[in-house]
């Protein structure tokens, strides 16, 4: 069985990520340090049904993922699915693929065209039903399995959530790369002129 | 061997490392001739690693890992809080 100064030694390591995850979950630093340090007291106290050899990091993930929609999600509820539109397949890198990128350079990479803020703003804006799973999957690198049992849904609608989660996240960082006149917007195909 | 349409609408569950082995090896099998395709699947893969490593530098609160460590042993009750 495993003790709880096992835990104490070897649960800590994680403790940078899962404040990370945190702050995408609950958007506000306080917030994301409370759940941290909760996440940390029922690890510690309920470690002696960890499973030894079995994934540490997982577990303590799904502590803070339970802690998360248990404690907070009420209080940040948000309007739901049908707040996503309809985004096409591959949004960003057919309009990234298709301009040009302003002021671009030899060693430019996607590493330096959207900011930190930009990247956790996409993220955090999405919502929640989507952003967990995109934050799991995306960030965190789960599997579909896991994130499944994580949020006590289908993996089918992990995968459909991912889906659209992701499309509506990259339309939000080519919105961002826009204003900032990175990208020089291309016309909707639907709105130009045609000859007749 | 997959087309391009069918190798697109795998994209993300071929990154996802999800798809069955012989799903993989036809995706694989078209990228390996298909230079959009790749293309694509690059730009995709290169976004992910972007997203995922913007999204968790975040630096901790001074204190938060002795705040842990200290509780360790303090929290009497059981109520996951101290005392």
């Amino acid at each position: 069985m495993a003790d709880q100064a096992e835990f104490a030694a070897e649960a800590m390591q994680y403790a940078p990520q899962l404040f990370s995850a945190a702050m995408r979950m609950t958007r506000n630093r306080a917030d994301a340090e409370d759940l941290v340090q909760e996440t940390y007291l029922k690890g510690y106290r309920s470690f002696h049904t960890f499973t030894e050899g079995t994934n540490l990091r997982a577990w303590l993930f799904r502590i803070l993922t339970n802690t998360y929609i248990n404690k907070y999600r009420a209080k940040q509820r948000r309007p739901d699915e049908t707040e996503l539109g309809d985004i096409e397949d591959l949004y960003l890198y057919k309009r990234i693929s298709g301009v040009d990128i302003a002021s671009r350079s030899a060693e430019d990479t996607l590493f330096d065209l959207f900011t930190d803020d930009e990247v956790k703003n996409a993220l955090e804006a999405l919502p929640e039903s989507f952003r967990m799973p995109v934050l799991l999957a995306d960030v965190e690198d789960f599997s579909y399995k896991e994130i499944a049992e994580m949020l006590d849904i289908p993996i089918g609608t992990v995968m459909s959530r991912l889906h659209r989660g992701r499309k509506a996240m990259h339309k939000a960082l080519l919105d961002f790369a826009t204003e900032r006149g990175l990208l020089v917007r291309e016309p909707e195909p639907d709105h130009q002129m045609t000859d007749g | 061997m997959a087309d391009c349409n069918e190798t697109l609408r795998e994209l993300e569950t071929f990154l996802d490392d999800e798809l069955a082995d012989d799903t993989r090896a036809a995706i694989q099998s078209h990228l390996g001739g298909c230079l959009d395709c790749l293309q694509a699947f690059d730009f995709h893969a290169e976004l992910r690693t972007v997203i995922s490593a913007k999204c968790q530098n975040d630096e901790m609160p001074p204190g938060l890992l002795s705040k842990i460590e200290k509780c360790f042993g303090e929290d009497f009750d059981g109520d996951g809080k101290i005392g």
